[in-house]
């Protein structure tokens, strides 16, 4: 007997069981709205959960994992978890839910137990993965508040002449980090 | 367990006991047929008219209608003179559209075509029919009693008893009746939907987490008034006639206690009555009040017409001379006009 | 959801199949990336309101006055009385549950409270035990309960995480509008202090200088004098826009983070150029004001007061200025004022005429009273007269969608002439899914003064429904371009879309308009007006 032969055949149902363990971890009934709400645009969360995680399961039903794919399926899934409050260890746990789910298919078949353990490797490498993301999208939520404040007012003071301008002349009342590297290696040199 | 339901559902079941001891074992049948009657119509109307005029005593300040659709502009544009309606006829058919067929909340319904081809459309779609079909019966089902509270029974109630009956096989006279009652969808509606509702709030989490007793309490009762209702009508053939006889009576002012009327009936209008009190002092004032929303009952021309707020009071500004005062000398510097030079104030 | 959790919830995830507890008794923890700092209060004292001090939500102590509970009861009074609105939809609500998931911070944050009918139940819970018989006997069971220094805090925190979109009121079937409750809680708040710095302190620069972010005015027209040298090194020409000039026939007004902020700044390039070119042709006389230099209004994320005494400065300028009649800007908020608020508010306007196209002779009989034009009225109506020369080409790099603001689609209803002037200046435009534009529209996550740097979780998720249907644009048809017509937008959507769709930048409505305008004597252009090449000029940049 083949376990990943066996997931495939039994896919919708245990896709169906993921998913609700993954929503299950909102308040109960926003939970109740993640699953009830077929529309994707008027729920987004749950249409890109159950996206993602359709694309992971298959992934981990064939030879071999392919990262690529693993992350953008795993990415808009954590993408959200990463600004929804959660730890980081609730916002990529859900991966090792499949675990549990698989196991109950396995049962104490001892056929299928070894086969179960390639299969909890790649759940395993999934959610490191899962890490990565995680930790790529904190570190661009505080890039992106940075880059919203260079918007409003860098570019007002490089308007403003206060910067080096685009074309290179000369800068202003305010050096550039460069500029200041420069001088500094330069006063540097002639100590 | 949820105790705002227990809560309400407690309190039925001591509002069913009440007129049923009362009446079948203290004899109470004045108390629950006259008096009570009589004084839940009074406090219903005093109430629902009391709660119209304090709104009404709320000016409108400003008008802030929710525009569901184009503006009226360039006259090459066509314009949504419903869902943004600019004159009172427009928001009279907005009102008519929302009030009789709950217009707003039929934007919820959605259509979704699955992958495979086949058009489903979401749980919404059953609260706008659930609710439309339970308004509608409690409606029919109020036009429909008033066979009993008039002599001869007019035109438009006969009709209306038509043809929301079927399996109809009656005969009346003044003197006698034979065959079979017919059986009247809107209560049978009614219930339906009034139970649809009620399963609505105890099932959907999301529901039941905005739920107060506040809001099973009318459900319940009005499930109540329904079965007790229909119980009288095909269970317990409560006598007609004499029913007619008192509720004549009632609306004369000269009301009379029947003989032969069972327990069901004093139920039947205790209940009515609770819902007459309870009324204007709920949430069930939404039935007057959506036709004070100023969402949706005010014309969208704002910046056609002038609107005059009654309570508008002038503020505290920061007015241009001002303004010129703190930055004059920037201002000059910089070759913007200025309304004052500078030697003007410096004097 | 903050809480270690305990080792077997990894494997189970079970960790939220806790007894369910009523709302009313779950606790607010008010949590970072989700609440914005509190108002500085330099900025409070500028505009006299009260309980100007330096506080810190994340403390116990709020500083309040002593009897809080007092003025809350009776602001809460004064507003009941002196709003109908206010009163029927404290009174009606069903709680249908209609409104639930529409709301886009309870759609992306998952947080339960932000379910449009429990914001309003925030307060109806008071309003019950306060102004009712039967929620002062029934206390809890009737839905009524008392204010405390918790619920306090759990108005500050939610009021705060409402943009005042007014999308529930499009499905709510009495038409209630979390808006306006939103607006009259944060009123009650103000009465004893209790505001955002982001919404202090923009108010408070604007009733100083004129504008939300403080540029004094002859900064102010340097601003715009840079501009010009950008204008002039892209077309060749050069714009002469002039600024508080006694009898121009028009005043103009924009928001002014389209002075400052990019990509706000392409837009205000674009009403640079395109009043020039009106001029050059036909003779177009309008002016702008460093008085009235700032359309937004961020008064309203006050109180009705606050907005009305820093509205006043339009007309107040117009009639200063003797124009006739007054043109709009890009911007969300702004409308929502003008078309709703201004004329009662701070009018009649009799001093203005009623506005007519000086170019087309259009009259705007919809404007005919508060006098003041939208500038997407006012180039739909140029360019269906054929009056501007357009080269729409040149925006062929781009593939356009258009994002409805909330204001101008439910507090106005301008659905068609954004998309007529878009379409007329672009050749690709793509609509996103029906139920996410025009009145059923979802908002950019950042409005009525919630666009800040600390909240930025909340703005996140707020952004999500938005973002989501631009990803899907984005997937099927390439759009790589989103327009709008809102200052705030054109804040927030970089912000959102960078972390939703990074592939999607956005823009303004005029500024498509400007890059395909031809204008009387310009130099070959090379770039659009971000610098970037036009299409068919890639080769020669480099």
């Amino acid at each position: 007997m083949n376990l990943k032969k066996i997931l495939k055949e039994n896919k919708k149902q245990i896709i169906k069981k993921w998913f609700d363990a993954v929503v299950e971890t909102y308040p109960s009934d926003t939970a109740a709205f993640l699953k009830r709400q077929k529309d994707p645009f008027a729920n987004p969360v749950g249409g890109m959960t159950i996206e993602g995680i359709d694309g992971l399961f298959d992934q981990l039903c064939i030879e071999e994992i392919d990262p690529e794919k693993v992350t953008s399926f795993l990415d808009p899934i954590i993408r959200i978890r990463a600004i929804q409050s959660f730890t980081p260890s609730k916002a990529v746990g859900f991966v090792f839910y499949l675990k549990r789910i698989i196991r109950d298919e396995v049962k104490n078949d001892p056929k299928l137990v070894g086969q179960f353990r390639d299969i909890e490797t790649g759940i395993d490498q999934i959610a490191l993965y899962g890490f990565d993301i995680y930790m790529k999208c904190r570190e661009q939520i505080y890039e992106i508040r940075a880059n919203e404040a260079k918007r409003i007012s860098f570019s007002a003071f490089e308007r403003a002449g206060l910067l080096r301008d685009k074309h290179g002349n000369d800068p202003g009342l305010l050096h550039d980090a460069e500029d200041l590297d420069a001088e500094n290696e330069e006063s540097g040199a002639k100590v | 367990m949820n105790g705002k339901y227990m809560f309400s559902l407690l309190a039925i079941f001591v509002l069913f006991l009440l007129p049923y001891v009362g009446v079948t074992a203290f004899g109470l049948k004045t108390l629950f047929g006259i008096f009570i009657p009589l004084i839940a119509l009074t406090i219903f109307i005093i109430g629902f008219v009391r709660r119209i005029k304090g709104w009404s005593e709320s000016p409108v300040p400003f008008r802030i209608p929710t525009t569901c659709g184009q503006q009226k502009s360039l006259t090459w544009i066509e314009s949504s003179p419903i869902d943004n309606p600019t004159t009172k006829a427009g928001v009279v058919v907005r009102m008519i559209l929302e009030v009789m067929l709950f217009r707003s909340l039929f934007r919820n319904l959605k259509f979704k075509r699955e992958s495979n081809g086949i058009l489903s459309y979401s749980w919404e779609l059953w609260l706008w029919l659930g609710a439309l079909a339970f308004h509608w019966a409690f409606l029919v089902t109020i036009v429909r009693h008033l066979r009993f509270f008039a002599e001869p029974i007019p035109y438009f109630v006969r009709a209306l008893e038509f043809f929301d009956s079927f399996f109809r096989v009656e005969f009346f006279t003044d003197a006698f009746q034979v065959g079979l009652p017919g059986i009247y969808m809107s209560g049978i509606v009614l219930l339906a939907a009034a139970i649809y509702l009620l399963a609505r709030r105890i099932l959907l989490a999301q529901v039941r987490y905005v739920s107060l007793a506040a809001d099973y309490f009318p459900l319940f009762l009005i499930i109540g008034i329904a079965v007790s209702g229909i119980m009288m009508r095909y269970a317990s053939k409560v006598d007609i006639v004499g029913i007619k006889a008192f509720t004549m009576g009632l609306v004369t002012l000269n009301p009379t206690i029947p003989e032969g009327v069972g327990a069901t009936f004093y139920v039947h209008l205790f209940f009515v009555s609770v819902l007459l009190i309870y009324f204007p002092f709920s949430k069930l004032m939404h039935m007057g009040g959506i036709f004070m929303s100023p969402t949706r009952n005010l014309t969208t021309d704002t910046r056609a017409k002038h609107y005059s707020n009654p309570w508008n009071y002038p503020v505290k500004t920061h007015t241009y001379e001002e303004y010129e005062d703190d930055y004059r000398e920037k201002m000059i510097d910089a070759g913007l006009p200025v309304d004052k030079e500078l030697a003007e104030v410096k004097e | 959801m903050s809480d270690l959790p305990k080792p077997d919830e990894f494997l189970t995830g079970i960790d939220h199949k806790m007894p369910q507890t009523d709302w009313m008794n779950t606790p607010t923890e008010i949590r970072k990336g989700m609440y914005c700092y509190a108002s500085n209060y330099k900025s409070v004292e500028i505009l006299g309101l009260p309980n100007a001090r330096p506080w810190n939500p994340l403390e116990d102590d709020w500083k309040l006055p002593e009897n809080w509970q007092q003025i809350i009861h009776e602001g809460f009074k004064e507003r009941l009385d002196k709003f109908r609105s206010f009163k029927v939809f404290m009174d009606i609500c069903v709680r249908c549950g209609a409104c639930a998931d529409k709301c886009h911070f309870f759609i992306g944050t998952g947080d339960p409270k932000n379910m449009p009918v429990l914001r309003a139940e925030l307060l109806r819970s008071i309003y019950r035990n306060d102004f009712t018989t039967v929620g002062k006997i029934l206390g809890k069971i009737g839905g009524g309960r008392k204010m405390t220094l918790d619920v306090l805090k759990e108005w500050w925190y939610y009021l705060f995480q409402c943009t005042e979109c007014r999308r529930c009121s499009v499905f709510c079937p009495y038409g209630i509008d979390t808006a306006e409750v939103t607006i009259m809680g944060r009123e009650l708040l103000n009465l004893i202090g209790l505001n955002i710095d982001w919404i202090a302190t923009p108010i408070a620069n604007c009733y100083q200088t004129g504008n939300h972010l403080g540029i004094q005015p002859h900064a102010f027209k340097d601003m715009l004098e840079f501009f010009v040298e950008d204008i002039e090194e892209i077309t060749g020409i050069n714009v002469d826009p002039s600024f508080n000039r006694k009898g121009a026939d028009i005043l103009f007004i924009t928001p002014s983070g389209d002075v400052f902020a990019d990509p706000g700044t392409y837009t205000c390039m674009g009403y640079m150029m395109l009043f020039h070119y009106l001029r050059e042709k036909y003779g177009f006389d309008i002016t702008w004001s460093t008085y009235a230099s700032e359309g937004g209004n961020f008064g309203f994320f006050t109180s009705h007061e606050t907005m009305k005494r820093l509205n006043s400065k339009m007309y107040a300028e117009a009639k200063r200025l003797g124009v006739k009649w007054i043109l709009g800007g890009e911007c969300g908020h702004m409308w929502r004022v003008i078309n709703q608020y201004m004329d009662t508010m701070n009018g009649p306007a009799d001093f203005l005429e009623e506005p007519v196209s000086p170019i087309t002779g259009t009259k705007f009989e919809n404007a005919k009273s508060t006098k003041m034009v939208h500038i997407a009225e006012f180039l739909a109506d140029l360019i269906h007269h054929d009056k501007l020369e357009l080269d729409p080409s040149r925006n062929d790099n781009f593939k356009v969608s258009f994002h409805d603001s909330c204001n101008p689609a439910r507090g106005m209803g301008m659905f068609e002439e954004p998309r007529y002037v878009i379409k007329n200046v672009c050749n690709h435009f793509y609509e996103m899914p029906a139920n996410t534009i025009r009145e059923q529209t979802f908002c950019c996550g950042s409005g009525a003064g919630l666009n800040a740097g600390e909240n930025m979780e909340l703005r996140l998720a707020g952004g999500l429904p938005r973002a989501n249907a631009v990803k899907y644009v984005h997937e099927k048809f390439g759009v790589n371009m989103l327009a709008c017509v809102c200052a705030i937008d054109r804040a927030a959507l970089p912000t959102s879309l960078e972390y939703w769709v990074p592939e999607v930048d956005t823009t303004g409505m005029t500024e498509l308009v400007a890059n395909a305008l031809i204008m009387p004597g310009e130099t070959k252009r090379e770039t659009d007006l971000r610098g970037e090449p036009l299409p068919g000029m890639e080769e020669d940049d480099a």
